[in-house]
């Protein structure tokens, strides 16, 4: 059956366990060191991680002893533990095996956690007043997650379904590790400088405490304060809080949770436009009936009830009336005002007319009409000018009885005296 | 003129709502509203029920592409 310099993995697996079970020192350890990626089987076990800042150590509490321990481990804490170290032949993994274990403290990260939530809620960072609201119709949502992870599948599901009109921009972001919390402020930064989004969720799905740690950083609750876009935060699950939640507008439990409170319902849009096309419906026709109403008052009132009434008063009135327009108009002058309105009416259409058809009139006949004018021409005729001391009397004011006065016609002079002066009406 | 987002038609539908419930406008601008109103219901049902799939996209560093699930 082959080389038999060459061992199986079982082979040598078991012997590694023989050498860790025969160690004295390895069957009664005592151990400290910070519980992380705490997992609390169906069954009672434990399953967690010991760790200090160079080294980690995988860890099992089998019920039995699980059962005895009198808190609640969570990730984070500091732990005192007593147990002993044996390989786990299935994992080619070594662990210990614990068999109690006691609170060493409170958690160093927790003591970092709770300082720098204080140092924020005293600068204001959490305070109501800075709390943006939430568009309630986001056409564009900004999702600074992990473009491989859950979250991102969860929220692009809960929006497709709820309210498919909202476009998504994933903003590819590292949400564990190192770099993450760079990743984090510089896409919340540069989702703000883009200007696309209405919105922002930020956020990943659940891990243990040191995977969630990049949303507790100081320079990412900044980042997220100093943000104009609306953020929701929602790290990890239900039961984890980070800071982040703290500093961001709103908080969800969970990314489905994001999505759920920063777009609407589609189902309850279409049951309020139903409910609002009620309300049109019903409003004009209460108006309607009003209307009826109204109608129906005015006519059943009493002078509807006897219309002859309402006739005889009115007929009275008109009677009146009639004398009085009787008294008061001349109606000859009336009729005469109307005729000369008529008259003009008819010489300005005549003035009219003839101004028109005097300009398509020959020069000659212009000629004419001037030669008509001159008073040469008139004198011929046996006009004639009176005149005194060379100046035209042309009127009987200017003359008085005993004046001499020269009279110039075509061909002569006619010295005269005045004998009379008959002044006759000025206006005619 | 750019269309009308969802936003504004339902706000001025729900504006037109309330000033019509307050039965403070004359009957024939009463109906205009009315006829209005339904429009810009139908507006926002048809928005609604037309939008089939959110669309998504990724911010890269060369700017917007279409994101692959």
């Amino acid at each position: 059956m082959g080389d038999k310099r060459y061992l199986t993995v079982t082979a040598l697996t078991k012997y590694i366990k023989y050498k860790f079970d025969q160690d004295a020192h390895l069957k009664n350890v005592l151990l400290k060191g910070e519980i992380s990626n705490f997992k609390h089987h169906s069954r009672g076990h434990f399953y967690f991680t010991l760790k200090d800042d160079h080294a980690q150590i995988s860890a099992i509490m089998f019920a039995g002893n699980a059962r005895k321990i009198k808190f609640r481990p969570e990730d984070g804490m500091n732990v005192l533990v007593e147990g002993y170290i044996s390989v786990y032949e299935p994992g080619g993994s070594y662990q210990i095996y614990v068999q109690s274990m006691t609170e060493d403290g409170v958690g160093n990260l927790y003591i970092a956690f709770e300082q720098l939530k204080e140092k924020l809620q005293n600068e204001g960072l959490f305070d109501s007043k800075h709390k943006q609201p939430i568009p309630r119709f986001p056409r564009r949502i900004g999702v600074l997650t992990s473009p491989t992870g859950a979250a991102v599948r969860d929220i692009i599901h809960i929006v497709n379904r709820r309210y498919p009109l909202a476009e998504i921009i994933v903003y590819p972001t590292l949400v564990q590790g190192e770099y993450a919390k760079d990743s984090i402020v510089q896409q919340v930064q540069k989702a703000n400088q883009d200007g696309l989004v209405d919105v922002i969720i930020l956020g990943r799905g659940g891990g243990s405490i040191e995977d969630l740690w990049p949303f507790n950083e100081e320079i990412v609750a900044y980042a997220i304060f100093a943000s104009k876009i609306p953020v929701i935060s929602s790290v990890g699950h239900e039961t984890d809080f980070t800071i982040s939640d703290f500093v961001a507008d709103l908080r969800a439990p969970t990314p489905s949770g994001a999505a759920e409170v920063a777009v609407p319902d589609k189902i309850e849009l279409l049951g309020q436009l139903q409910n609002l096309r009620e309300r049109l419906r019903s409003s004009l026709n209460i108006m309607l009936k009003q209307h009826k109403e109204r109608y129906n008052r005015v006519f059943s009132s009493y002078v509807f009830g006897d219309p002859q009434r309402i006739l005889e008063n009115g007929i009275r009135k008109l009677d009146l009336l009639d004398e009085k327009l009787k008294l008061l108009s001349p109606k000859k002058r009336i009729q005469q005002l109307q005729k000369d309105v008529l008259d003009w009416d008819r010489r300005l259409y005549e003035i009219e007319r003839r101004i028109l058809s005097d300009k398509k009139k020959s020069f000659d006949q212009y000629r004419a009409k001037l030669e008509l004018l001159n008073p040469l021409a008139l004198m011929k005729k046996g006009y004639g000018v009176m005149e005194r001391d060379g100046v035209v009397i042309t009127s009987v004011s200017s003359i008085q009885k005993g004046d001499y006065v020269s009279f110039r016609l075509r061909d002569g002079h006619i010295e005269s005296k005045v004998v009379d002066v008959r002044k006759e009406n000025e206006n005619e | 003129m750019s269309e009308k987002t969802f936003e504004q038609a339902l706000q001025e539908l729900e504006q037109l709502v309330k000033d019509l419930e307050s039965g403070d406008v004359d009957l024939s601008i009463a109906v205009e509203q009315y006829k209005k109103g339904i429009q810009l219901s139908k507006y926002c049902h048809d928005k609604l029920t037309e939008a089939e799939e959110v669309i998504v996209k990724l911010m890269t560093e060369e700017g917007l592409t279409d994101f692959n699930q």
